[in-house]
């Protein structure tokens, strides 16, 4: 027999699971000018790489972005392109031999959010930032972002009634534009007393965000059902994640075990391998993910015997869900 | 029909202290398996269950159902009373048994709110 208090290393706990998901708050709050290097160090493509070298080794940096003339940006020297010229012994060479002319930048208001959606997409080390006339106003790299949200999660902890604005600006921020908000919540195998509860918060979020009701109750039995799915089929329970957006909601659930032999066959309506005491309790009808299927507008579910299982939904919030709205009333 | 005829009707017991009792009941529900509640109820109705552990609650606000009616006098665990008082559903505990219950509420002339499920419905079994 598995004993209970046997170690659990990838399922997260619940404490780290609301700092995850409170720094992916602030990374929708917090904008890339807060936490930006600005009036960054520049060097002239003219420039020797030696003196490059030299100017990176005093002022420890990594890179640093290239002005021709007064504030017209040609480039940008990362280590990276250092140690390319190190290898070649080429340190006389002219920095614009060396330097990156494809720059990556991003706008100066854009939250910390978008940095980090860059930065995963590019590989880039570093990005210029630049104002509404494009004009540079300073760098940001991956350990700029990292300081900036751990001081805002430091500063978090001390000043309650900051946290309760940000809050509410940030339900503000959503129902108005682009941005979105992510909420995460880490499920218990077999805990059926607080079981449901991170459908019934998401979906007071979502009516609180004033999403249509028909669009809340949509989203709450879908992931309600997952949620109960992750609690009585697996072995150590999974997560859930959801991304709430302007035009739609996507919920990632996923586990580590035991995974679905046949997902075809789990799709069937009627089909359960819930267990006897499960019925007692209510479930095990083997409707949940039929039920799920037909409250949201994609679904994909896949599975490895052995290994796991991930669902992953998503609901419209645009014409076709006002459709299905007045349909019901 | 609204709460208070309903409570008449079944007899019933209101764990809720604070409940308005002139809210509307649209229609009907009876079922045993969550799942099957989720597929079929519609808003705006009673539930009726023979369940009553907390989930039973979870249900009820996930389908945006207005009123829980537990079949056969049986009462509730404070847990399931617990969430009933915080998410401010009616809990209400019937002596009579599902069968009862459906005839009285049907005959005083609510609906049924079980929608038809439409696809196929192969059972599985
Ligand atoms: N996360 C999961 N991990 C492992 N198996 C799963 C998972 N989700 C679903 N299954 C399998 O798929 C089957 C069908 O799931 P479904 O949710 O449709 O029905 P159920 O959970 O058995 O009953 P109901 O949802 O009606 O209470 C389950 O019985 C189980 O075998
Ligand atoms: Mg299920």
């Amino acid at each position: 027999m598995a004993s209970p208090t046997q170690k659990r290393t990838r399922i997260i706990t619940d404490q780290e699971a609301e700092n995850i998901s409170r720094v992916e708050e602030l990374a929708y709050e917090i904008k890339v000018n807060e936490v930006m290097t600005k009036d960054p160090i520049t060097l002239a493509p003219n420039m020797h790489m030696r003196e490059a070298l030299e100017i990176f080794r005093q002022k420890r940096i990594s890179g640093a972005p290239i002005l021709a003339g007064k504030d017209n940006l040609v480039g940008i020297l990362s280590i990276e392109d250092l140690i390319r010229c190190l290898m070649n012994t080429d340190l006389e060479a002219s920095i614009n031999e060396y330097m990156t002319t494809k720059l990556a930048t991003i706008y100066y208001n854009d939250p910390l959010v978008e940095a980090l959606k860059k930065f995963v997409a590019t590989n880039f080390g570093r990005l210029i930032v630049v104002d509404q006339d494009q004009k540079m106003v300073g760098i940001i790299t991956k350990g700029d972002i990292n300081t900036g949200l751990l001081k805002a999660l430091e500063y978090d902890y001390q000043e309650e009634e900051v946290r309760k604005y940000r809050a509410s600006h940030l339900f503000e921020d959503i129902e108005s534009d682009r941005t979105s908000l992510i909420l995460r919540y880490n499920i218990k195998q077999g805990d059926f007393t607080t079981g449901g509860q991170a459908s019934s918060n998401i979906k007071r979020a979502l009516v609180r965000l004033g999403a249509p009701k028909q669009i809340a109750r949509r989203c709450g039995i879908a992931i309600y059902e997952a949620e109960m799915n992750l609690i009585i089929h697996t072995t150590e329970g999974g997560v859930i994640r959801v991304e709430i957006e302007s035009n739609q909601i996507t919920i990632d659930t996923y586990d580590y075990g035991p995974g679905i032999k046949d997902v075809e066959q789990a799709m069937k309506p009627g089909f359960s391998t819930a267990s006897e005491s499960v019925r007692e309790m209510g479930f095990g009808a083997g409707m949940g993910l039929v039920n799920i299927s037909r409250c949201v507008d994609q679904m994909k579910l896949e599975s490895v015997w052995g290994k796991g299982t991930r669902l992953r939904i998503r609901i419209f919030l645009d014409d076709r869900s006002k459709e299905s709205e007045e349909n019901e009333s | 029909m609204i709460l208070n005829e309903l409570i008449e009707i079944v007899d019933g017991y209101l764990h809720n202290e604070k409940i308005d009792g002139s809210i509307q009941i649209l229609g009907g529900c009876g079922a045993d398996l969550m799942s099957d509640v989720l597929a079929s109820i519609e808003p705006g109705a009673v539930l009726l269950t023979g369940l009553c552990n907390p989930q039973v609650v979870r249900t009820a606000v996930m389908a945006d159902v207005a009123a829980i009616v537990l079949v056969r006098g049986k009462i509730p665990p404070p847990q399931t009373i617990d969430l009933a008082l915080e998410e401010d559903i009616p809990l209400i505990s019937s002596p009579f048994g599902m069968f009862e219950l459906c005839g009285r509420l049907h005959k005083a002339g609510l609906p049924s709110l079980e929608k038809p499920v439409e696809g196929e419905q192969d059972c599985g079994c």
